[in-house]
């Protein structure tokens, strides 16, 4: 087994920090969750462990910012973006700092946790502040890579970070840059746009059954969803006339709502949205909550048969 | 209260807590600590003095609660399951996708739960919206809300405190699971909270400390609470995180763990010892 997304987020941080002494961590009595022990062990003047209040955990990020520290503050999803929206619009955004929040537990894979902890909004409520950027890795290889990115950037950064399980589906060597989405399988029929842990893989394997049907289905991993890479997104949409985006996240306002947009405005092309169709999250395995909200590799496929039905 | 009552009471407890564990054992993982910190108070109020009527789950005039640390909702079912708002067997169905019974509280699915809650920190301020609208109504009834030591380290406890004293909810009724626990560690090394005492009557509430596991003086601090008239009060029971089960007793790692059957079967045994 390789290592759980979280512990790539935390050997990254411990990394940059051995060179940057910038780098700040931030939780809000999660560290046991997002797995920054470490980090606090290693760099015990760096790390602030506010205790369970998220909205004074982004506004001291963002005090630490002005100073030129490069903060990277953690909490589940919903909370990190929920209940601190205003000041990490405000105090971080607005006010043109450099906060790097992360949001774990996105969507399903909340499971036991329910409803309360299902964030299935964070990406739509982020996707609303100017100029953020808005990542989340699929896999070690691109954590790894997008968090040394995010690190980099000047401005702040929301990271949708899957926290337990580990997959690895890139090359070590795989160059990424922000806002340049990935092709993971190139198609000519219809354009599958995942992002995320939990649907790059259902899409490719959505492709694969497709494939037997003789449909080719292009996959590409969109792991930045903000700035949204319109130039690959067009140049699919143009080349194979039908487009499905796999989220696991509410099909308004995330991922699915971003390439409509882009679409709707640019090339009109017929599409379907995979995710949360308008509903609230709810307690169960990851398995049971893929059937619910429709998100398995079948519902995908299902989904660009008809849309191709259509196209015909 | 007489010898008799408080073993009643003592003996329910632990019951509640044995269905507790089974429950949560079903899935083999949750929110134990939190859990068995809360089994007296809760059992005193929902055996002994709480205004409820399991067949009529929302009648007008029953007293409310809001369990506002919603990740202990586990250790309310069982209360609600005993009492009769539903069937026992739904226990088992605890977590388990479609159930009713899902790891923090919600109002819109289980009989007896009052407000959903889960997002820690914004369970006393809906407290305080019943005990208003209770008072507009003109109905005698009580709230009463438990929140988490670590859970009031959230700002949004304190805006509820300040409004609650200022809008004189005399008929709101509050506690503090003093556990000394929170998820990364004990409260005093994460985020100090204290003097919480002093922090509660500062902003203008009757305010008590108690042994929360010690029913005689649960009833006496709900009564004396309760002849306060004009001001909300506080609670302040001092507890053990995991009380009662020998695996989770005292550890922070009780907050959310799993359990295999070995250790349900060895907590059981303990259970019946005592
Ligand atoms: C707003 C919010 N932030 C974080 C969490 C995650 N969480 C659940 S319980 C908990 C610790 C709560 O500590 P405490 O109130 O002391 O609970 P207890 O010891 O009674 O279980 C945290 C951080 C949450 N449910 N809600
Ligand atoms: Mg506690």
């Amino acid at each position: 087994m390789g290592k759980d997304i979280r512990q790539v987020y935390t050997d990254t941080l411990l990394e940059l920090a051995q060179t940057d002494d910038t780098i700040c961590v931030l939780e809000s009595d999660l560290m046991m969750a997002t797995g920054t022990k470490a980090f606090k062990e290693a760099y015990p003047d760096r790390f602030f462990d506010v205790g369970v209040a998220e909205a004074n955990m982004v506004g001291i990020a963002s005090g630490l910012s002005s100073e030129g520290k490069i903060p990277f503050a953690a909490s589940f999803g919903t909370f990190a973006s929920r209940r601190t929206f205003d000041q990490f619009f405000l105090s971080a955004n607005y006010a043109r700092l450099n906060v790097k929040l992360v949001g774990t537990d996105p969507g399903i894979t909340a499971q036991f946790n329910g409803g309360t902890h299902m964030p299935f909004e964070d990406v739509g409520m982020m996707r609303l502040i100017p100029d953020l950027v808005i990542i989340e890795p699929c896999d070690t290889v691109s954590c790894a890579a997008l968090v040394r990115l995010a690190a980099k950037h000047q401005g702040s950064v929301y990271i949708r970070l899957h926290r337990k399980g580990s997959q690895t589906l890139y090359d070590e060597r795989q160059q990424f840059e922000l806002g340049r989405g990935q092709v993971l399988r190139d198609g000519t029929d219809v354009t599958l746009i995942a992002s995320g842990f939990v649907m790059v893989p259902e899409a490719l394997k959505a492709a694969d059954l497709l494939k037997e049907e003789g449909i080719r289905a292009a996959v590409l991993d969109m792991h930045t969803i903000k700035p949204l890479d319109e130039e690959l997104v067009l140049s699919f949409a143009q080349k194979t006339g039908a487009v499905v985006t796999c989220e696991n996240h509410q099909v308004t306002g995330g991922l699915g709502g971003a390439v409509a947009e882009l679409l709707g405005e640019q090339l009109p092309t017929l599409m379907g949205r995979i995710g949360s169709q308008d509903k609230f999250g709810q307690v169960g395995t990851l398995d049971y909550l893929l059937e619910a909200y429709q998100l398995r590799a079948e519902d995908i496929a299902e989904k660009a048969r008809r849309i191709l039905a259509k196209n015909s | 209260m007489n010898q008799e009552q408080l073993q009643e009471l003592e003996r329910i407890a632990r019951d509640v807590r044995r269905l507790t564990l089974q429950s949560i054992a079903r899935l083999g993982i949750g929110h134990v600590g939190g859990a068995m910190s809360i089994a007296e108070v809760l059992t005193y109020l929902y055996f002994d003095h709480m205004h409820i009527d399991p067949e009529h789950p929302r009648m007008d005039d029953r007293d409310r609660l809001v369990l506002s640390k919603g990740h202990a909702g586990p250790v309310l079912y069982s209360i609600l399951a005993k009492k009769g708002f539903f069937r026992l067997d739904w226990l088992d169905t605890l977590n388990v996708g479609g159930t009713n019974l899902p790891s923090h509280c919600d109002r819109n699915l289980t009989p007896g739960i009052d407000m959903t809650t889960g997002s820690l920190g914004q369970g006393l301020s809906a407290a305080l919206g019943i005990a208003l609208a209770l008072r507009l109504d003109k109905r005698n009834s009580r709230v009463f809300a438990v929140i988490g030591d670590g859970e009031s380290q959230e700002g949004q406890n304190w805006e509820a405190a300040m409004s609650a004293s200022h809008f004189k909810a005399g008929n709101l009724i509050a506690f503090t699971d003093n556990n000394h626990l929170q998820i990364d560690g004990s409260i005093c090394e994460i985020m100090e909270i204290e003097v919480l005492e002093d922090k509660w009557r500062s902003f203008g509430w009757h305010t008590q400390k108690i042994n929360g596991h010690d029913f005689s003086q649960i009833e006496a601090a709900v009564h004396l609470a309760e002849s306060v008239s004009e001001r909300p009060s506080m609670i302040i029971l001092d507890t053990v995180k995991g009380k009662g089960c020998t695996f989770a007793e005292g550890q922070v790692a009780s907050h959310n763990m799993p359990v295999s059957r070995e250790q349900l079967d060895q907590a059981l045994a303990a259970l019946e010892e005592n």
